[in-house]
């Protein structure tokens, strides 16, 4: 047990100084560095804005049964089948058909083929449950329904998030999914997140829309609010024009009013659409929708076929730039929540960090103290250890590239307090062996064999808690658990590897020198 | 060598009266949840102007209507720690108290932290947190039954449940908050506790297999002694780095620490007073052992 070959020494030094020479690199620049790996700081210790973000897809849900309403309708109408009270209530489709059709129009709804059932081979999952009693018809969005609106919401709304977090430039954000309706912003070194929580907050969807008087419109109509909240008008449901149609929008300053205004300019599409829209339409007001509120409604006095435009309303230089920051970035599918935020402002990180390694130091000089006071020279060597321990640790988070947190600062700081466990379990053991073993090397060896199973046992508890901690933990306790669990890892190897040669170059040195510990 | 097990049958009587006290507190006084699992919003402020002090912070929060706010210092004279319990993740709901304070005291604070935590987000973080540490103690309960006979499996776990429930009854009692950190703290008491269970009763294991003809009662009392110093190295080095933590490593660590320390004083406790005397009341001897063995 005591012998280490030559190869063995070898092998053990160069993995120490390999980690030593990560560990160093951290505080280096990273442009002349050999190694590019660095620890992240956690938004706990660099300063930083985590938000969590949840889509309602509410709207979508509905949207969803209104446009199936309306291909039902013509189904219906094409086959030429009576059918009664076609309507959405409680987020259901109901009709009812005469009996005689019933089986028709189920096989309509089950056809796998069907534009109802697009994703049919996929899931083998029909888009709606139905419900059939006698002639009445009730669908349901399906289990693979809501997770198809869930998804594809999701996947659209983390786009647009990503198109305007990159707008507003900030430094290395990071937008991840979570579950299948919510989405984790963070962003480092952002202080203040007021203005990213306000683009984030609008769903910026724009339409463009003629104002009516009649309410017999043959679209229907929308009573709609101004921005200013005070006033309001009866807009057509029909869209001229919607967000998707452009290509750009800028803020800038109309010379001859000397407002602010947001100028756009339209997609091929668009411009054509514009163009009939506002020639048909002249001495008609056209309503700009956002949000559904009013944010301007001028009159039209000219056919524009050029596709350029402008958005007037009562826009500071900030609030033009931002819509048309939210213009160019496109709409979200659906409204997002902020339901989690936490922000960290950059001095409390430095001071965090400054706190974290004051604590550590001391920690570290007050365990070392106590463990050569207790054991003297082979205190020595289990400080060495320990010391050696933090170097494979901040090594290993290094290349693995995790994240330190402040609870991680505190795992390190509790690593260094449980790391000299097992070496004072070991020689605890020796202690003991010593007692009826007169032959150091012997005694030294049992004590390592024997003292193996409790060692074992003692760090392997601890590792289940750290598991079970990252699992559930989020955040900045993931950070503790992680340096936690490799905490236990270069715990072992430093104890079996570095204190057991260490104590066994001394030992079959002094082996006749009677009593060693 | 130190008798231990004379005092078997008063600690354990103590023992039983702080757990009864503390479920009792945890019951009827409850659990100072933070904004992590109640839900709310969380100002850490800090002051430049000596005028700002918690009565003329209080005064003013009292005029914006933001329900039931809780104001302290924190850690110094110019740091203040708010809570706010009204539940508005609205994304303009700081901006709006921001002003409201500037309106009313000045402009000369910073916001260091924010934390707005929506009532389903905390719910869920707390769910999570209790099935955290059920989940932990159901798989120290395994992992022990894997490795000891059963005895020894309900004597850890009872140990276990010991520390947390005092823990938990100590954190009521001086109304300290309940935050992540420490479902943080409390996991790792879990781990602790049994690290520090385990060596005792690997020891009255291997003496089990040894001496035939000790009672259990002498011999968890040797096992004690024999393994004793290390008990005692081991929770001193882990208690110095805790209060090292304690006193150096800012106040978001406070609490956090405290727990540990907490929980490492009564884990060292128990894996003495607790979950020796159960090997003693369920009579484990020899046989037990031999059973495992041969299986």
């Amino acid at each position: 047990m005591l012998y280490f070959s030559k190869l063995r020494i070898t092998f053990v030094s160069l993995i120490t100084l390999f980690f030593i020479f990560i560990t160093l690199t951290n505080f280096q620049s990273s442009e002349n560095s050999f190694i590019s790996q660095k620890i992240n700081l956690g938004l706990d210790l660099q300063g930083g804005s985590y938000l969590l973000l949840e889509i309602d897809n509410g709207p979508v849900e509905i949207q969803k049964l209104q446009n199936t309403t309306t291909f039902i309708r013509n189904f219906l109408k094409k086959k030429k089948i009576v059918f009664n009270d076609l309507r959405i209530q409680n987020k259901k489709i109901i009709f009812s058909v005469p009996t005689n059709k019933v089986d028709l129009v189920e096989n309509f709804f089950l056809d796998k083929e069907s534009e109802l059932n697009p994703y049919y081979n996929q899931y083998k999952s029909h888009q709606f449950d139905l419900i059939i009693d006698e002639d009445k018809f009730e669908l349901t969005l399906s289990k693979y329904g809501l997770i198809e609106i869930k998804t594809s919401s999701q996947d659209q709304a983390i786009e647009i998030v990503r198109r305007r977090v990159d707008e507003v430039g900030t430094n290395e954000p990071n937008i991840l999914k979570r579950g299948n309706n919510r989405i984790l912003v963070e962003l480092p070194g952002l202080d203040d997140p007021m203005r990213i929580k306000s683009l984030l907050g609008k769903t910026a969807n724009l339409t463009f829309r003629f104002v009516t008087q009649n309410d017999n419109d043959n679209f229907g109509v929308d009573l709609l609010k101004f921005e200013d909240g005070l006033n309001e008008a009866m807009v057509s449901k029909r869209i001229i024009l919607n967000g998707d149609n452009l290509l750009d929008a800028q803020p800038q300053m109309n010379n001859q009013t000397n407002e602010t205004v947001v100028s756009f300019t339209l997609d091929r599409v668009g411009a054509k659409r514009f163009g009939k829209a506002t020639s048909t339409g002249i001495g008609k007001q056209l309503a700009i929708v956002l949000d559904g509120k009013i944010v301007s409604a001028p009159v039209v006095r000219d056919t524009i076929a050029s596709g350029n435009g402008q958005i007037s309303g009562d826009f500071t230089f900030q609030s033009a730039t931002d819509l048309a920051l939210l213009l160019r970035s496109g709409a979200l599918p659906a409204p997002l929540n902020i339901i989690e935020e936490r922000t960290v402002g950059p001095d409390l990180g430095q001071d965090s960090i400054n706190a974290g390694v004051i604590a550590l130091l001391i920690g570290f000089l007050l365990v070392i103290a106590f463990m050569f006071f207790k054991y003297k020279i082979f205190g020595l060597i289990a400080n060495v250890t320990l010391l050696i321990n933090l170097f494979f640790l901040v090594g290993i988070l290094t290349l693995f590239e995790a994240t330190l947190t402040l609870p991680g600062i505190a795992g390190i700081i509790l690593t260094v307090g449980m790391a000299v466990d097992a070496n004072v379990l070991i020689f605890e053991r020796i202690k003991e062996e010593c007692k009826n073993e007169k032959n150091n090397i012997i005694a030294f060896d049992a004590g390592y064999i024997k003292s193996k199973t409790a060692i074992l046992d003692a760090n392997i508890t601890t590792l289940i808690a750290a598991i079970i901690l990252f699992f559930m933990g989020s955040g900045p306790i993931k950070g503790f658990s992680v340096t936690l669990a490799v905490g236990i890892f270069t715990t072992l190897f430093s104890v079996y590897f570095i204190a057991r040669m260490l104590t066994s170059v001394y030992v079959l040195r002094n082996k006749d020198k009677g009593k060693l510990i | 060598m130190i008798n231990f097990n004379k005092f078997y049958k008063s600690f354990n009587i103590i023992s039983i009266v702080l757990v009864i006290f503390s479920i009792l507190l945890l019951f009827f006084k409850g659990l100072n949840f933070g904004v992590d699992f109640k839900g709310g919003t969380l100002i850490e402020l800090r002051a430049s102007d000596n005028k700002i002090n918690v009565t003329s912070l209080r005064d003013t929060f009292i005029n914006m209507n933001l329900g039931d706010v809780n104001i302290k210092k924190f850690g110094n004279e110019k740091d203040f720690l708010i809570k706010i319990e009204k539940k508005d993740t609205s994304a303009n709901a700081i901006e709006i108290i921001k002003k409201d304070l500037t309106k009313a005291i000045g402009s000369s604070f910073t916001f260091r932290r924010v934390e707005n935590v929506g009532p389903k987000v905390s719910s869920e973080l707390l769910k999570s947190g209790i099935i955290a540490i059920a989940l932990s103690l159901a798989a120290m309960l395994f992992y022990i039954w894997i490795r000891f006979e059963w005895q020894f499996s309900l004597g850890a776990i009872l140990a276990l449940f010991h520390d947390v429930v005092i823990t938990m009854g100590l954190f009521s009692l001086f109304n300290l908050e309940i935050n992540l950190s420490i479902v943080a703290a409390v996991l790792t008491i879990v781990g602790y506790s049994m690290n520090d269970t385990v060596v005792i009763y690997d020891r009255v294991r291997e003496n089990l297999r040894k001496f035939s003809d000790i009672k259990i009662y002498e011999l968890t009392n040797i096992s004690i002694n024999e393994t004793l110093s290390r008990t005692i190295i081991t929770s001193v080095t882990t208690l110095l780095a805790l209060i090292s933590i304690y006193l150096f490593g800012g106040e978001i660590l406070k609490g956090f620490s405290l727990a540990m320390i907490m929980g490492v004083v009564f884990g060292t406790y128990s894996s003495i007073y607790i979950a020796n005397p159960i090997l003693v009341k369920l009579r484990v001897s020899q046989k037990t052992i031999l059973k495992e063995d041969i299986d």
